[in-house]
């Protein structure tokens, strides 16, 4: 073959090589800019494989009046609830078995059935009716007190649990890695997990989402003395970053302009809306999660392999969506899970004390303690029950 | 014509190539070999190879550091060898965690790290007293040593110099692909943007514009080729066709040319450039400043963009905490 032969093969495959590249998401893209051009501050999202947010299943009734008689006045005994009618009692009990009786609970806990004791709905001898009512008033004190993060739209149990008893997305302790020995340690890193991105960042962002583990790491000042944290602070606090973009399905710059990643004055005033978020979720796990620790039954999928309990991050509410469900609001057919219940008014009778509950998140920085507030009284009961679970946990199944 | 070509298609066979005479009386290998497919992209003649004492105690020590990082990256899975080669380019050898700062940790915990890194900087440094006296054994300049030891320079603030002055080991990049990659990211986010380091800065243009040099000169070579343009030293003492054509074409082009000498000059001072400043820039980080983007601010060069309203919480009078 001579020269002039060879040329058009030559340059096919050079045509050709672009194809290496088929592992690109290749497929329509709409892009939405956010900041100042020449900043990069864009969404970029692939037409093809565009989440849908999903449709809230609507109200039982459309609520007419919230007039009319007390709940409290038919059920005396209620504790959160009883200030409102009973006909919005009754149709928010009917929108909380929609939004968390699963549809295929056998017979006896159907419905109603789920949280109560048919026989006697004041009851509380159905560990689901305590959590509901803690989940309650954790409900009314994010539409309350977090309205930096969730705005007017507010959460109602659907924007966790979709229909189902245990949210889809949660989190619980791992059991330690030994630091002791080389030998299957990866130092909480170095593996590739879709929560950092599939990047080797350390893979326990979940650390910071009870207690209160700095985030901030970049330098505070223009000379070193004001910052002591080092680099590895920086690879978990970008691990954490990874996990928040993934949950909220964006990218840095929907919050950030990487100009300066520490800057408040031109990052998005999202950073604020998501400070207050990570914020809202650790008091959502430290004051009403955690605490149900010893309310749990053992061996239902409701505690992890360390015996705490499922916990909650931004992807447990927002799956994908920068604004969960879409923005779709539920409150206004469920005024009732925006105001403050009478619980509030109530001092609570023994003074919480911290116990080291759940085990711990072993990171390379050392060990960040798992701090559940929970009432003292428990806290032996506790400590036989996380026995149990271990050493369950430690014998092989079968 | 088989210059212009990706691979040499003229290949020399006869009796090898021994070079000149050396100055010091080392022994040296005499076993050569002529390999056809190496002549491809190479010289076709392999050896004679000198190891000596250097050589031998700097591979040595390369292998050990080699061994270490791969060993532990191994027991860091188990010592799966299937998921050893899959997450290979995730695992890592970490440094010692903060709380350990300067000292010696127990081997699981940092101090295999400590341990390759002494044995990975010996055989470096090893092999920098290797190329520096072989250059000096053959009469030659020590251009080749000093151009490596900017390179050095570079590793050495990465892993010995700045972890030192910061009082922590685990200021220091960890051994694996992933991971020192995310560390370099987590780097520039720690000290506030890399980006408006102006040794950075400095560090690119040398990067870049030694790029750009050995594309220009790699160019203007294989584009004279034809006319005997790659025998450089002869070009320089006896000008022929090739050199005066390729001086041409730049002042035609550009107006003006470096000399067959000097832009081999160009080319060695950008790329010793690159890591020197390279260097002086990540040695700044943390031991004089703390985050580049203020620094770029108050020396007036980052870019101001208006104000979004968006504020630290943590400045707002009642804010959670």
């Amino acid at each position: 073959m001579n020269r002039q032969a060879r040329r058009p093969v030559a340059i096919a495959i050079l045509l050709a090589l672009p194809l290496l590249l088929a592992g690109c998401e290749l497929g329509p893209k709409e892009t939405t800019q956010y900041g100042p051009r020449g900043t990069g501050m864009e969404q970029v999202v692939n037409l093809n494989i565009k989440q849908d947010p999903g449709i809230p299943p609507p109200s039982a009734y459309q609520l007419e009046t919230r007039e009319g008689q007390r709940a409290r006045e038919i059920y005396p005994e209620l504790k959160v609830l009883g200030d409102i009618s009973v006909e919005e009692f009754g149709l928010l009990m009917a929108n909380i078995t929609t939004w968390v009786v699963p549809a295929d609970a056998p017979a006896a806990e159907q419905g109603c059935n789920y949280c109560h004791n048919p026989d006697n709905m004041a009851s509380y001898e159905k560990y689901t009716k305590t959590v509901a009512l803690s989940m309650l008033k954790m409900t009314q004190n994010i539409n309350l007190n977090w309205q930096q993060h969730v705005k007017q739209t507010g959460v109602t149990c659907y924007t966790c649990h979709r229909g189902k008893a245990i949210p889809e997305y949660s989190w619980s302790f791992e059991p330690d890695e030994d630091q002791t020995t080389i030998l299957g340690n990866k130092q909480g890193q170095n593996t590739p997990v879709q929560a950092v991105g599939w990047s080797s960042l350390p893979n326990d962002p979940n650390s910071y989402f009870l207690g209160d583990r700095e985030i901030k790491v970049a330098g505070r000042t223009l000379h070193p003395g004001a910052t002591t944290n080092g680099i590895k602070d920086a690879e978990h606090t970008f691990g954490l970053m990874m996990q928040i973009s993934g949950a909220l399905g964006v990218n840095c710059t929907f919050c950030h302009n990487t100009q300066g990643f520490q800057n408040w004055d031109v990052s998005r005033t999202q950073k604020m809306s998501a400070w207050h978020g990570v914020r809202m979720v650790r008091e959502a796990n430290a004051d009403y999660i955690q605490p149900l620790m010893a309310t749990f039954p053992v061996n239902m999928g409701r505690l992890g392999p360390m015996g705490d309990p499922l916990k909650v991050n931004c992807q447990t509410c927002h799956q994908a969506q920068s604004k969960p469900l879409g923005g779709v609001s539920m409150l206004a057919d469920n005024p009732a899970l925006a105001e403050l219940g009478a619980w509030a008014t109530v001092a609570p009778a023994q003074t919480p004390s911290a116990v080291i509950a759940g085990g711990t998140v072993r990171t390379t920085d050392g060990v960040v303690g798992a701090v559940a507030v929970v009432p003292a009284a428990t806290a032996a009961l506790l400590a036989d029950k996380v026995q149990a679970i271990r050493a369950a946990a430690a014998t092989p199944a079968g | 014509m088989g210059y212009q070509n990706i691979f040499t298609q003229v290949q020399l066979s006869g009796p090898p190539e021994m070079g000149p005479p050396a100055r010091d009386s080392d022994p040296r290998g005499t076993s050569t070999t002529q390999n056809y497919w190496l002549g491809k992209v190479l010289n076709a003649q392999l050896g004679p190879i000198y190891l000596g004492p250097l050589g031998v105690a700097s591979l040595i020590c390369g292998f050990l550091a080699f061994e270490i990082i791969g060993l532990n990256m191994w027991a860091s899975v188990g010592w799966d060898p299937i998921q050893f080669v899959r997450q290979f380019f995730w695992l890592a050898l970490e440094p010692p965690s903060a709380e350990y700062g300067l000292s010696i940790p127990p081997l699981a915990e940092g101090g295999w790290w400590l341990m390759a890194g002494f044995f990975l900087t010996t055989s470096i440094l090893l092999w920098w007293l290797r190329t520096y006296r072989r250059a000096v054994a053959l009469g030659m300049g020590t251009h080749v040593a000093w151009a490596f030891a900017s390179a050095i320079f570079l590793y050495l603030v990465l892993g010995l110099i700045r972890p030192v002055l910061m009082g922590s080991w685990s200021e220091a990049v960890p051994f694996g692909i992933f991971p020192h990659l995310d560390w370099t990211a987590a780097f520039s986010i720690r000290y506030g943007n890399l980006f408006y380091n102006p040794f950075h800065a400095l560090s690119i243009v040398f990067l870049y514009g030694s790029v750009l040099l050995f594309a220009m000169h790699g160019a203007t070579i294989l584009a004279v080729g034809r006319y005997g343009g790659e025998r450089e030293l002869e070009q320089i003492t006896d000008r022929g066709t090739a050199a005066e054509r390729a001086a041409l074409f730049w002042r035609w082009t550009m107006g003006f040319n470096a000399s067959m000498e000097s832009i081999h000059r160009w080319a060695w001072w950008f790329a010793v450039l690159t890591t020197l400043t390279g260097g002086i820039g990540i040695l700044l980080s943390g031991t004089v400043v703390d985050n580049w983007y203020l620094f770029a601010q108050q020396n007036g060069y980052a870019p101001m963009y208006p104000a979004t309203g968006a504020v630290d919480p943590l400045s707002v009078p009642g804010a959670a905490q």
